[in-house]
């Protein structure tokens, strides 16, 4: 897996690429609990993310609460077919907000 | 597959093996004629399996070994994962409420839901095994 950070409409656009496993999952962790330690509302993009396992959904809904507890804003875009096979297994893709592209939530942010 | 009917893959119980892993189920899968959705579904939980042993049977000690059967029995796949970690509690491996929305847990949920039948036992005092079959069309 890589990653990396952008900003993008205000949200810190954090970019998973390659297969989420246990062997990388806490960069992923850390990466999206960092940005919202620094209070930055973020979106996950899983659009490259072509495989995540359990580890790499908890990294996902830890960042959910974290931002809840904080009152920041928090999603996923670009979910890839593969991610959401498992997002469905955990019926979690009812509970994070997901859209196609980080245009679209900032449209639906309104 | 091995004889035609029989995988078997040893691999120490580190995370970075878990690619490889995938990897095996996957290109066993496909030699069975398992079609891409179950390929797909068989990773996950296989994947899922590795993973509570290294991180509840071996608590992240790498140097464990985990050994991955795959059989052929026809219509049906049948996969044996062993270890020789202390034995585990068993009362305690089961699938948490969907509810509870919670980091983590999630792993035997997948296997569960996957698989037609998962059995959890122990190998004497020597490990632990989990027995998963799957049916295939």
């Amino acid at each position: 897996m890589s990653y990396a950070v952008r900003t993008d409409g205000g949200y810190a656009v954090v970019e998973l690429t390659g297969d989420v496993d246990l062997s990388c999952s806490p960069d992923a962790r850390a990466t999206i609990l960092s940005c919202l330690t620094s209070n930055r509302p973020v979106l996950v993009d899983l659009s490259r993310v072509t495989y995540i396992d359990s580890s790499g959904v908890a990294s996902l809904v830890e960042g959910y609460q974290t931002a809840k507890k904080k009152g920041l804003k928090f999603g996923l875009v670009g979910v890839s077919e593969a991610a959401l096979s498992v997002l469905k297994l955990a019926r979690l893709d009812k509970v994070f907000p997901i859209h196609a592209t980080v245009a679209d939530r900032i449209q639906a942010d309104g | 597959m091995n004889d035609g009917r029989r995988l078997e893959f040893r691999f120490p119980a580190d995370p970075a093996m878990l690619r490889q892993v995938r990897e095996q189920v996957r290109s066993a899968s496909l030699a069975c004629g398992c079609c891409e959705k179950t390929v797909a579904e068989l990773v996950i939980a296989i994947n899922e399996a590795c993973m509570n042993v290294i991180q509840h049977a071996y608590k992240g000690d790498c140097s464990g070994e985990i050994i991955l059967e795959i059989l052929n029995n026809g219509g049906e796949l049948e996969f044996q994962l062993r270890d020789f970690a202390a034995p585990v509690d068993l009362a305690r491996i089961k699938p948490r409420d969907l509810d509870d929305l919670r980091p983590g847990g999630l792993g035997t949920h997948f296997i569960h839901e996957i698989m037609d039948d998962c059995v959890y036992g122990h190998l004497g005092d020597r490990g632990n095994y989990l027995r998963m079959k799957k049916k295939i069309s």
